[in-house]
């Protein structure tokens, strides 16, 4: 059955407060969630007043300067800065986002950061995506065609085909839908989620693409595909603005083409 | 490191083994299209119903019983309580697929699809023993 309440080990406790400098003037408190595996103790929320004036805008920012000058055994993964490479996904103040492009001042009052939800947990704010990746990679995300492309040049698309990749190329698997999403929650090891879903319309709206069947084969099952209820957590916290549920729609639209 | 909390790694098959899992079921189409073509047929089912509830309201029974005795009465709530039950037993699965894992999927999952094959034939029954009831009224 369900599990309405956390396993003992993930209870969390109260942890260390770091105060700010005195006489720090713009000062914020940021909780953040934090878990070793080597300790053997139960997750705990540390408080870190940073004083504002001292640091960049975003909440990335804020995690470095916290690494740099706080408290140094603060885990996160980031790479980019910028919003491309995906990294920094995590829970800022109840919604999955990227702690590059969330700026401090669009949270009211204590930042909360906590590790995407419902994935084991490394430690701190790094979570295990180790299963979320083998999924993408069983969709097989990548050109499959049987035509030999042109020996001279690229395989070429019309405009009107490229335009058909916008809204999907773009995704930068983060993975904040798929971890936002109930129906990952509850059956993760099926449900494909929405990113690895995106992935493979991606690739069934490839006019490149010749195994538009065999993907739609792989995808017609009740829970890798149908156990997304339109439930819409993955285009609402998307920090790039795209549109899982609706590259979800399609497949759907598409497995029920086929049929009739 | 304390030893009791030395992870014990009881799956050891790759990631990808288990994301492929067993395959593709081959399923779920159908599923997902009637749940949502029962769901419109019901609205205006639903709203001949509840207008001739309404029209009935404070009828004698005879008026009733010959009301439902009408053939296209009759097949009316016949199809409304085909379809009501058939949806029920689609929308509850969905949330026994979500919330029911493990051992228990397969018992809850018969219980329902009884369940409302059960309840859906005593309304079905209900329905055509008005249907097919002699008119009281050209007997009095």
């Amino acid at each position: 059955m369900v599990e309405f309440s956390l396993p003992k080990n993930s209870t969390i406790g109260k942890g260390r407060t770091f105060p700010a400098a005195p006489g720090a003037k713009n000062v914020k408190p940021f909780r953040i969630y934090r878990w070793n595996p080597d300790d053997g103790a139960n997750p705990v929320v540390d408080t870190y007043e940073l004083d504002l004036d001292k640091i960049g805008p975003m909440v990335l920012d804020a995690l470095i300067h916290i690494k740099n000058n706080v408290d140094t055994t603060l885990t996160f993964r980031r790479s980019c800065r910028e919003g491309i490479c995906g990294s920094c996904a995590m829970n800022i103040d109840g919604e999955n986002t990227l702690a590059c492009l969330k700026p401090i001042k669009d949270v009211r009052n204590a930042v909360s950061i906590y590790p995407l939800p419902h994935m084991p947990v490394v430690k701190d704010l790094v979570p295990d995506l180790n299963g979320a990746y083998a999924q993408l990679r069983s969709i097989e995300p990548w050109l499959k065609s049987d035509t030999a492309p042109p020996p001279d040049s690229e395989r070429r698309q019309s405009i009107e085909e490229r335009e058909k990749l916008d809204g999907m190329w773009e995704c930068i698997l983060c993975f904040c839908c798929t971890t936002s999403c109930p129906s990952y929650w509850w059956n993760g090891d099926r449900y494909l989620g929405p990113a690895t879903l995106l992935a493979a319309y991606r690739w069934i709206a490839d006019s490149r693409d010749e195994h538009t069947g065999d993907r739609l084969d792989a995808l017609e099952d009740p829970l890798k595909l149908y156990a997304c209820r339109t439930i819409m957590n993955c285009t609402q916290t998307c920090p790039k603005g795209l549109n899982p549920a609706k590259a979800i729609a399609r497949i759907k639209e598409l497995q029920l083409e086929r049929k009739v | 490191m304390n030893a009791s909390h030395t992870p014990r790694i009881d799956v050891m098959r790759s990631q990808l083994g288990r994301a492929r899992g067993l395959g593709a079921g081959k399923a779920g189409v159908d599923h997902w299209w009637l749940e949502r073509m029962s769901a419109v047929a019901l609205v205006p089912l639903s709203g001949w119903f509840v207008l001739q509830v309404l029209r009935l309201a404070g009828a004698e029974q005879q008026d009733v019983v010959e009301w439902g005795g009408k053939p296209a009465n009759a097949s009316m709530l016949l199809a409304l309580m085909v379809l009501t039950f058939y949806h029920m037993q689609l929308g509850l699965q969905v949330i026994i697929d979500d919330y029911v894992h493990g051992k228990a999927h397969l018992p809850a999952s018969l219980l329902l699809k009884g369940a409302a094959l059960l309840i859906g034939l005593f309304a079905v029954i209900a329905v055509l023993k008005l249907a097919l009831a002699p008119s009281t009224r050209a007997a009095a």
